[in-house]
C-alpha cells in the first residue's frame, strides 16, 4: 500500500473517530427534541456545566469561591479533599438531575404550547444563563479533567501499521488517539443502551407516545412533566459524557460550549427527530470536514472545519428539509 | 340544443375542469372529476368527509397540482402555476380553519387582500410621501367600502386574534374580498356558526354575488343553506363526482340520496 | 389630561394612517430629536460618545435590521455578525480603493453589498424553515468570516490581518480614522439612525411590510392572497442585510476605527442583537432602539458598579453580564414576547384611559 493511500486512510479513521464525538452532543439534541419539540441550544453548555461540575466536585473546590471571596474579602478555593472519581460522576448526575427539575419547573411549564422559534431562543438565554452560572460557580480557569481515561496515541497501532506502506517510502504508523477510540466504544454502548431503554421500557414507552403526540399522551395518563424532567436529566447525563470526553481531550473551559455549535450541522444532515441519524449524521460531517481540510483544505487556506460542516448542510437541507432520516414534512391546508 | 345557444354558453363559463386527477403516494383524491363554473352563478359542493371537497378546491387556486386533466379559467388553459400566480388571475378564498393573519389588525388583514393591486416599488415605499402613500390611500378606501359592506366598523384596529369566531369568518371573507375576484372560494363558509351567524353569512354571501357580481363556489355542510342559496351544485363522494345540477336536480337524485342515506346491500 | 384623542378627530385617511397618532406622543418625538440633535451633542463627552452614544445608534441599526427579519418576517437568523462584517469589509475596500468618495455613499453603498450577499444567503428559506433556516443562516456567519479571514484582497494584503480605517472628514469635520472627533461621528450615526428608522416605518406600514407580515403569520394564506413567497422572504433579507451592512460599516468606520474578522464580528455579535431585538420587542421599531439602549448600558453600568464600586474582579462582573442577559431573555420570552416595547404599549394604553382603569 502507498503511504498516501494509508493517509487517507488515516483521515478518515479520525474523522469518524470526530464524528462520533459530534454525535455524542447531537444525540443530547434529539431526545429533547423528539420529547418536547424544542430545540435545546443550551446543550453543549449543559455539557461544559456537566464537566465543570465534574472537576470542582473531584477536586474539592468551594462552589462560589470567586463570588464569596470578592464579597466577604476571604480568600478560599478548595476544601482540601479529593473526591472519588465514581462518586464524583455520580454526584455529577444528581445535579444534572436537579437542573433538570429546574428547567422543567421554571422554564419549560411556563413556555407550553409557545412556537418552536421563540422555545429555540429560550434555550439560547438559557445556554448564557448557565454559561454565567457556571463560571461563577466553579471559576473560568481551564481545568484538566482526568477521570482515569487513556489519552496519547496508540503506540501500538502505530507499530502494528508500520510495515503497511511499501518499500522505501517515509511512513511512520497510523496515528489513533486512544482517547477518541474509547469515546467511540462509549458512544456506542450509550446509544443501544438509549435504544433498548426507549424500546423495551414502561418510561421508554411513554417517552416514544409524548414524542409522537403529547395531547393523546396526556388523554392516556402519561405525566407531560414528569417526562421532561427525565428527558432533561437523559440529557444532562449525555451532555456529562461528552463533556468527559471533550473535557478530557482539550480540557475543561468556554470553547467546549462551542461544541453545541458543531451538532447543529449534524443534526440538520441527519434529522431532529432520529437517533441513528444523529449518528450517521456525525459520522459523514466528521469524515467530510477532516477529507475537505486534507483533500481542497490547503488550497483555499485552510481552517475550512469551521464552515464545512455549515454549507453541507445546507446544501444538504436544500434537497431535502427534512434530513436524512426525518419524517417528511407534509403541508396541509 | 341550439347552436347559438351553445356557443353562448361556452362563452359565459369562467371555470372549467376537465377528467382532473390526484393522488397522494398511493392515495386518490380525487379521480376523473369534470365540472363547470358559470360567470354570476353560486356553484356549490357537496359530499360527505373525506369526499375530496378541500382538495378540489386546493386543485383550483393552484395549492395541489392534479396528475392529469385541464384546467380552463376565463378562457384560457391553466398549466401549473403558483399559487400567488392564480390570485393574479382573480381567484380568493377562504379556508376551512380561519387562516387570518393573527399579528395583525382586522384592517391590515384586509389591506393585505389588496396585495394584488398594489404595485409601488420598494423605492416608494421607503419613501412613503407621494406615490407610495396616494396608492396606500387610494386602497384604503376601497377596503373602508368592504368594511363597511361586512359592517365591521367598530373592530377596524382590533388585533384579529382577540376577535370571536363568528367576526374572524366575517374579516376573512373581507379580505377574500378586498382583491376583488372574478371567482371567490369558501371552504365551509359557515362551519361551527349559530343560526343567527349563519344567516348573516348567507346575506353576505348572496349580496356579493348581487352587488360585486362574483362567481361563488362554496363548500357546506348545512344542505339547507346549500340548497337555498346555491345556483347548481356538485355531489362528490369518494373523489368521484356522483352528482351535479340545480338543488332540484340533486336532492331527488338516488345515487346521491343512497351516499348520504347509505344504501343497503 | 394630557395624553388623550378624544376630540382629536381624524379626518384624512393620511391622517389616521400617521406614526404617532397622539398629540403628546407627536410633541414628544419633536422634543427628543431636538434633545438628540442639539442639546446631546453639546454637552457629550468622548467618553460618552465613544462608550455609549455611538455604539447604542450603530447597535439601534443592526438590530433594527434584523427585527425586519425576525419580528416583522418571522425568519431566524444568527448571520447578523457574518453581514456586519460584508458591511465593515465593503466599507474598507471602497475607502481604500476610491479615496475620493464622500462617506455617505460608502456608508450606503456598503449597505447595498450586503444587501446583495444577504439575499443570496436568504435564498434557501424559500426550502427550509424555523430553526434549521436559523442553523442555516449560521452556515453565513462562519462562512463569511471565513471568507474575510482567509482572502488577503479583503484587508489589502495587510500583515496584521487586521483592516483600520483612514481619515475621512465631512463638512470639513474629521469623522473617521484616530484624529477623529467623538461628537461628530456621534451625529453621523445619528443621521443614519434617523433615517433608517423612517426608512423602516415606510416599509412596515405599506405594502412591503403587510406581505412580510402575512409571511410571518400565516405563509400559506400569504400565498394565495397573492404574495409571493421567495420575493417577500429575499425582499426581507435583502432589506435586512442592507441595515445591518450600514450598522457594520459604521462599526467599524465610525466606532471601532480598526477591526479584525474574528474579534469584531463573531458570533457571539449575532446573538448580541438577537437578544437586542428580543428585549427590545419582536415586531417593534422603537424596540430596536431600547433594547440597543439596553444592551449597551448594562455592561457600562455593571462594570461601573461591581468593578468600579464594589472592588469585584472584571471577570466576575462578565460572569454576572452574562447571567443577567440570559435570565432576562427567559424571563422576558416566558412574561413578554413582545418585550419592552410592548409594556410601553400597554402603559401608553393606561395612560389614554388614565385615571379610569378602563
Amino acid at each position: 500500500m502507498s503511504a498516501d493511500f494509508l493517509y487517507i486512510i488515516e483521515v478518515i479513521l479520525n474523522g469518524l473517530m470526530a464524528g462520533v464525538m459530534y454525535s455524542l452532543v447531537a444525540l443530547g439534541f434529539v431526545l429533547i427534541f423528539k420529547a418536547s419539540g424544542i430545540f435545546n441550544y443550551a446543550q453543549g453548555v449543559m455539557a461544559l456545566f456537566a464537566a465543570l461540575t465534574l472537576v470542582g466536585i473531584q477536586t474539592g473546590q468551594i462552589p462560589f469561591s470567586h463570588l464569596i471571596n470578592a464579597i466577604f474579602g476571604t480568600n478560599m478555593h478548595h476544601f482540601g479533599w479529593q473526591v472519588p472519581t465514581i462518586i464524583a460522576i455520580l454526584l455529577t448526575v444528581g445535579v444534572m438531575v436537579l437542573f433538570a427539575i429546574i428547567v422543567e419547573r421554571y422554564i419549560l411549564h411556563h413556555l407550553v404550547n409557545q412556537e418552536p422559534i421563540i422555545l429555540f431562543m429560550a434555550t439560547i438565554g438559557l445556554a448564557y444563563f448557565m454559561e454565567g452560572f457556571g463560571d461563577i460557580m466553579w471559576g473560568s480557569d481551564i481545568k484538566t479533567l482526568d477521570v482515569g481515561l487513556p489519552s496519547g496515541g496508540s503506540l501500538w497501532l502505530e507499530e502494528y501499521t508500520l510495515g503497511w506502506a511499501a518499500e522505501g517510502e517515509n511512513y511512520y504508523g497510523m496515528y489513533l488517539d486512544k482517547l477518541d477510540m474509547v469515546a467511540s466504544l462509549v458512544a456506542i454502548v450509550l446509544v443501544v443502551s438509549l435504544t433498548i431503554f426507549s424500546q423495551y421500557t414502561k418510561t421508554g414507552r411513554a417517552l416514544r407516545a409524548v414524542a409522537d403526540d403529547h395531547q393523546a399522551a396526556l388523554s392516556v395518563g402519561i405525566s407531560l412533566r414528569t417526562i421532561w424532567v427525565i428527558v432533561w436529566s437523559i440529557a444532562g447525563f449525555v451532555a456529562l459524557v461528552a463533556g468527559i470526553m471533550w473535557g478530557a481531550k482539550s480540557g475543561v473551559q468556554f470553547s467546549l460550549s462551542l461544541i453545541a455549535l458543531k451538532a447543529l450541522p449534524v443534526l440538520m444532515l441527519g434529522g431532529f427527530t432520529s437517533i441513528p441519524g444523529a449518528i450517521i449524521g456525525g459520522l459523514i460531517i466528521g469524515v467530510g470536514e477532516k477529507l475537505f481540510e486534507y483533500s481542497i483544505g490547503p488550497l483555499i487556506g485552510g481552517a475550512t472545519e469551521n464552515w464545512f460542516a455549515y454549507v453541507l448542510a445546507l446544501m444538504f437541507l436544500v434537497f431535502r428539509p427534512q434530513g436524512l432520516f426525518g419524517e417528511k414534512i407534509i403541508e396541509r391546508v | 340544443m341550439s347552436e347559438p345557444l351553445q356557443q353562448m354558453e361556452a362563452a359565459s363559463k369562467l371555470l372549467e375542469l376537465k377528467n382532473i386527477d390526484l393522488s397522494f403516494g398511493g392515495v386518490k383524491a380525487i379521480s376523473n372529476i369534470s365540472f363547470d363554473v358559470m360567470e354570476g352563478e353560486v356553484r356549490a359542493i357537496i359530499g360527505p368527509n373525506g369526499a375530496g371537497k378541500s382538495s378540489l378546491l386546493n386543485v383550483i387556486n393552484g395549492f395541489y397540482h392534479p396528475q392529469q386533466g385541464e384546467i380552463w379559467f376565463d378562457g384560457k388553459q391553466r398549466h401549473a402555476m403558483k399559487p400567488y400566480q392564480i390570485a393574479y388571475q382573480g381567484i380568493a378564498r377562504t379556508f376551512q380553519n380561519i387562516a387570518l393573519f393573527k399579528g395583525m389588525t382586522v384592517l391590515d388583514n384586509i389591506m393585505t387582500g389588496r396585495f394584488t393591486h398594489m404595485h409601488k416599488n420598494m423605492f416608494w415605499q421607503a419613501l412613503w410621501k407621494g406615490p407610495a402613500e396616494k396608492e396606500e390611500i387610494e386602497n384604503r378606501e376601497f377596503v373602508e367600502h368592504i368594511i363597511d359592506f361586512l359592517e365591521i366598523q367598530a373592530i377596524r384596529k382590533t388585533p384579529v386574534g382577540r376577535l370571536p369566531y363568528g367576526l374572524q369568518k366575517r374579516v376573512e371573507l373581507g379580505r377574500a374580498l378586498a382583491a376583488q375576484p372574478k371567482m371567490l372560494l369558501l371552504d365551509e363558509p359557515m362551519a361551527g356558526m349559530n343560526v343567527e351567524e349563519k344567516e348573516d353569512m348567507c346575506r353576505f354571501i348572496l349580496d356579493v354575488n348581487d352587488t360585486f357580481g362574483t362567481t361563488i363556489v362554496l363548500i357546506e355542510h348545512d344542505m339547507g343553506v346549500v340548497m337555498d342559496i346555491a345556483d347548481r351544485v356538485v355531489v362528490l363522494d369518494y373523489g368521484r363526482k356522483i352528482g351535479d345540477g340545480t338543488p332540484d336536480v340533486v336532492r331527488n337524485d338516488q345515487t346521491v340520496i343512497d351516499a348520504y342515506l347509505g344504501v343497503s346491500h | 389630561m394630557f395624553y388623550r384623542e378624544s376630540g382629536d378627530f381624524k379626518k384624512t385617511y393620511q391622517k389616521d394612517n400617521q406614526t404617532f397618532p397622539i398629540k403628546f406622543d407627536r410633541w414628544r418625538y419633536y422634543f427628543v430629536m431636538l434633545v438628540a440633535f442639539i442639546v446631546v451633542p453639546m454637552f457629550l463627552t468622548d467618553y460618552m460618545a465613544n462608550a455609549v452614544m455611538t455604539p447604542f445608534l450603530v447597535w439601534a441599526i443592526a438590530a433594527l435590521g434584523l427585527n425586519i427579519l425576525v419580528g416583522y418576517t418571522g425568519q431566524l437568523s444568527l448571520g447578523t455578525g457574518g453581514f456586519m462584517a460584508v458591511g465593515a469589509y465593503a466599507t474598507y475596500k471602497l475607502m481604500t480603493a476610491f479615496p475620493g468618495m464622500d462617506m455617505v455613499s460608502v456608508v450606503l453603498l456598503s449597505g447595498l453589498i450586503t444587501a446583495v450577499v444577504g439575499a443570496l444567503f436568504g435564498l434557501p428559506s424559500l426550502r427550509i424553515k424555523g430553526f434549521y433556516l436559523a442553523v442555516a443562516t449560521l452556515a453565513a456567519q462562519f462562512f463569511l468570516v471565513w471568507l474575510l479571514n482567509k482572502v488577503p484582497w479583503f484587508y489589502n494584503y495587510s500583515a496584521s490581518g487586521q483592516i483600520s480605517a483612514p481619515q475621512r472628514e465631512m463638512f470639513g469635520v474629521i469623522i473617521t480614522g484616530p484624529h477623529a472627533t467623538p461628537v461628530a461621528g456621534y451625529l453621523f450615526c445619528l443621521v443614519f439612525a434617523v433615517g433608517l428608522a423612517w426608512v423602516a416605518r415606510n416599509l412596515t406600514r405599506g405594502r412591503l411590510g403587510r406581505s412580510w407580515m402575512a409571511i410571518r403569520d400565516m405563509d400559506i394564506a400569504a400565498e394565495i392572497i397573492g404574495v409571493n413567497p421567495l420575493a417577500a422572504k429575499l425582499s426581507a433579507f435583502a432589506v435586512s442585510s442592507f441595515f445591518v451592512g450600514i450598522a457594520g460599516s459604521l462599526f467599524f468606520s465610525v466606532y471601532l476605527g480598526a477591526a479584525e474578522v474574528t474579534e469584531a464580528f463573531g458570533i457571539s455579535v449575532s446573538f448580541a442583537v438577537l437578544f437586542m431585538v428580543i428585549i427590545g420587542g419582536l415586531g417593534s421599531i422603537f424596540g430596536s432602539f431600547i433594547g440597543a439602549a439596553f444592551m449597551v448600558l448594562m455592561p457600562v453600568l455593571l462594570k461601573n458598579i461591581l468593578v468600579g464600586g464594589m472592588g469585584w474582579p472584571t471577570d466576575l462582573a462578565a460572569h454576572f453580564e452574562f447571567i443577567i442577559v440570559g435570565g432576562l431573555i427567559l424571563i422576558f420570552l416566558i412574561v413578554e414576547p413582545h418585550g419592552l416595547a410592548q409594556m410601553a404599549r400597554v402603559l401608553k394604553e393606561k395612560l389614554r384611559l388614565w385615571p379610569f382603569p378602563h
